[in-house]
């Protein structure tokens, strides 16, 4: 906030506040009922698949805990890339916001990796409740994911060609904001998908 | 820009706007808008005309019911015609009707130049209007929607409802969810964060409130019907089997989903109804609002208590005594804040010197309606009552006088306040009165009557009824009534179109009313105020003393720039709604060219640059 310059010294706003920074908050408002109606539909159908594979027989609580680091480190390279715009770092912003988003990759490579192992293991969309609870929640976790990953390369992309500075630095925090709020998403699955099981 | 007390004098009525120019332009220009005002008055016509599409939809379920065993239309078609009736009325009449009125007043009466976001506002307007039109393209393939318009699970699985009827109205709602959601985060930053100087909260115009606790009940109440809606697209088309009770599925899952957003929903319909109603009464009346913060926080309790009674609409089906009591207590509690505010729109208008003008007598019609609505209502918050009522007619009467004596009374009221701004002309105010006497006999005729069929036992959704069991009468009491309304929307149309030829000028206040959307011509300039205003009163332009600042068009100063007209906007509608014609059809090739027009209108508008 404090950071923007006469660059992209905005018009007047009531609270002094950058409005796409008003819009991300209120857009994750939005995305955590979405993910709230998704967390109760796979609560509600906990148990209640009448034919297998049944989640403890699939979940494999190691690997996941291991790409659940993966993410989290994102977040840590996040803020790096984020203060390293900020502070006019372009080098480092460049290094850091790349690493993010491969970081990114890796989590969701590990997950591309686990789906087909369920299904290959017999559990599709098809299979039982726990089959289509499950997919559709992760798998909306994932594609949010894959935006934050192809927003970050896109940001990466435009460092690269000098069209991203420092004057830049609210981009980078806005991005930031999605990509800190999909990580807390996975918390909030990783807990009560696989440590709850 | 003191009020003077007289009327505002034929002089500056006369006086040719300086912006009679404001709507120039081909159609490229409108298509390319992002002007906040544009954008209003597409949504405005859009919304009217799928309002006349509904409400022949209405009239055609109407003649069918007129006498006992009708042959007009079949039950096939009956289903489709009470389906989209009510999918159209909610999601295409009434919703972007308040949108056209979010759009074009709240900028002005905050003061601001446009929303915070141009374009996303487009985009807006796009989804929804080419959403509109997928999910009403079903008529021309295989037929529309036939479950009702809240879709209950499993008569919407495909072993009972096969074919792609079901899909329209799925990928349809998906599609226009899309464009409340947006809709409503511009709207939120954009009261929260364009205000002008002075404007602290307790000083925004009640419309302003209303829309941004509406916005906030979109952006909350819209997830759950998206995620109910991706369980049954899933069900459809990929076969799983979240509402098949055979292998575990739960049919209730789907009414939990659709309630809780269903019932901030019909708060979504209301609250910008009773915002324009707190705009109008305190005008006609001559004196502020009474009692502003009550009218201002009952609002939003009504919004927070709307998200805690969704299971009022489900007590037929068994929840238990704890739940059903819990929820009757909630839903009477609601009571509380709606007669909070009618006793303050009464209050308002006591000792007042009255007006009755067309918008007036809208906004009181509006009230005296919404009381027999708001009265069956807390009839149906019992459960034990409830369950006489369900899917009689007792209910349709009461919906109806909820929305239509209630909403779209009070959008009326908005309109004949309104439009004077938006085209500049005034409408006539005979016509209006007779619009308005016809349309108020006329409801009560078409509705009325439906209690007491209710009562008598009349199902709702059955397309007909056999004769000698007491319906005839009342039923063609209600279907006289309904073409009486019919006929009542023409006065208003035929005034409507009257008035931008041959209107009397309606000048800059031609209601002499406080706020900040009076300061400035009608039609207003493209960049509204040439300078901000600064306010230090809830009522600027009826302030005694001078310190507020409402500085109108000085021509001296120079334009402010404004943004750029941008096509991305309705090249990403177009892709969201090619990905959904790709869905509709399970055509990869259409999913992946929709897919690809998204991301090249969504790189386009990152990389655009927005002043030149």
């Amino acid at each position: 906030m404090s950071q923007s310059t006469a660059a992209t010294a905005e018009h007047y706003t009531s609270t002094g506040l950058p409005s796409r920074k008003i819009l991300m908050w209120t857009f994750i408002g939005s995305e955590c009922m979405l993910f709230g109606s998704l967390l109760i539909t796979y609560l509600v159908y906990k148990g209640k698949s009448v034919v297998g594979p049944y989640p403890e027989e699939l979940l494999n609580i190691p690997f996941i805990t291991v790409t659940t680091f993966v993410l989290l480190m994102s977040s840590l390279m996040m803020v790096l890339a984020l203060a390293a715009v900020q502070r006019g770092d372009m080098k480092w912003g460049k290094v850091w916001l790349l690493m993010t988003a491969l970081l990114g990759i890796v989590f969701l490579s590990g997950q591309i990796y686990e789906f087909s192992h369920f299904v290959h293991e017999g559990l599709t969309l098809k299979t039982n409740l726990f089959g289509g609870s499950f997919f559709l929640l992760t798998g909306t976790h994932g594609a949010h994911v894959t935006v934050g990953v192809i927003w970050l390369l896109s940001l990466f992309g435009m460092a690269t060609r000098g069209r991203l500075t420092q004057a830049d630095a609210e981009t980078v925090e806005i991005a930031g904001l999605y990509w800190h709020f999909v990580d807390v998403v996975w918390i909030v699955l990783f807990t009560v998908i696989y440590l709850l099981v | 820009m003191a009020v003077t007390g007289a009327l505002a004098s034929d002089a500056a009525r006369a006086e040719k706007s300086p912006h009679r120019g404001a709507y120039s332009g081909g159609l490229w220009s409108w298509i390319t808008t992002v002007d906040h005002k544009r954008i209003g008055i597409m949504y405005a016509l859009s919304a009217f005309f799928f309002f006349l599409v509904g409400g022949l939809e209405a009239l055609l379920i109407r003649i069918q019911l007129a006498g006992p065993n009708g042959t007009v239309i079949d039950a096939d078609l009956y289903n489709q015609l009470f389906t989209m009736h009510g999918t159209t009325m909610v999601f295409l009449a009434i919703m972007p009707l308040s949108a056209a009125f979010f759009n074009f007043i709240v900028p002005l009466q905050i003061g601001a130049r446009d929303v915070a976001f141009p374009r996303l506002n487009a985009l807006s307007f796009w989804v929804f209007f080419l959403g509109a039109l997928f999910l009403n393209a079903s008529f021309l393939f295989g037929g529309a929607p036939d479950a009702g318009w809240f879709g209950y699970a499993n008569l919407t699985s495909s072993q009972y409802s096969p074919g792609i009827r079901i899909d329209f109205w799925v990928i349809g709602l998906l599609v226009l969810g899309v464009s409340s959601i947006a809709a409503a985060l511009n709207f939120i930053v954009t009261i929260i964060n364009l205000r002008c100087p002075g404007m602290t909260p307790m000083r925004m115009p009640l419309f302003t409130w209303m829309t941004l606790v509406t916005s906030f009940l979109l952006v909350m109440a819209f997830p759950a019907i998206t995620v109910g809606l991706v369980l049954l697209m899933f069900d459809r088309m990929f076969g799983t089997l979240f509402f098949n009770p055979a292998a575990g599925g739960d049919v209730l899952l789907w009414q939990h989903l659709f309630w809780i957003f269903g019932h901030p929903e019909v708060y979504i319909l209301l609250l910008p109804a009773l915002g324009a109603v707190s705009e109008i009464v305190p005008v006609f009346s001559r004196k502020p609002l009474f009692g502003y913060p009550f009218v201002v926080y009952s609002g939003v309790l009504i919004a927070f208590l709307g998200f805690g009674v969704w299971a009022h609409h489900m007590f037929s089906v068994g929840l238990g005594p704890i739940a059903n009591t819990v929820f009757s207590a909630a839903t009477m509690l609601i009571a509380i804040p709606t007669g909070v505010k009618i006793f303050n729109w009464i209050a308002t208008m006591w000792g007042g010197s009255l007006r009755f003008r067309t918008p007036m007598l809208f906004a009181i019609g509006f009230i005296a309606m919404f009381i027999i609505g708001g009265l069956s209502g807390i009839m149906h918050s019992s459960a034990a009552s409830d369950l006489q009522q369900t899917d009689t007619y007792f209910v349709v009467a009461h919906i109806h006088y909820v929305l239509f004596g209630g909403v779209i009374f009070a959008l009326f009221a908005a309109l004949y306040y309104w439009i004077p701004k938006i085209t500049g002309r005034l409408l006539h105010e005979g016509l209006g009165k007779i619009h308005f006497w016809v349309m108020l006999i006329a409801f009560n005729l078409t509705f009325f009557p439906q209690h007491f069929l209710g009562l008598h036992g009349m199902p709702r959704r059955t397309f007909t009824y056999q004769e000698g069991l007491g319906f005839e009468a009342m039923n063609l009491m209600s279907t006289v009534g309904s073409l009486l309304l019919g006929a009542s929307t023409l006065i208003f149309l035929w005034n409507f179109i009257r008035s931008i030829r041959k209107g009397e000028p309606a000048g800059t206040d031609p209601w002499e009313a406080a706020t900040l959307e009076w300061s400035i011509s009608s039609p207003p300039p493209h960049y509204n105020f040439r300078s901000l205003p600064e306010v230090h009163s809830r009522d600027p332009l009826w302030a005694v003393d001078t310190s507020d600042s409402v500085p109108g068009d000085d021509p001296a100063r120079p334009e402010p720039h404004m943004p750029s007209p941008s096509y991305y906007p309705v090249v990403l509608a177009l892709g969201i709604v090619g990905l959904a014609a790709g869905g509709l059809t399970q055509a990869l090739p259409v999913v992946f060219l929709g897919v690809a027009v998204m991301l090249f209108g969504i790189y386009g508008w990152a990389f655009e640059p927005l002043e030149r």
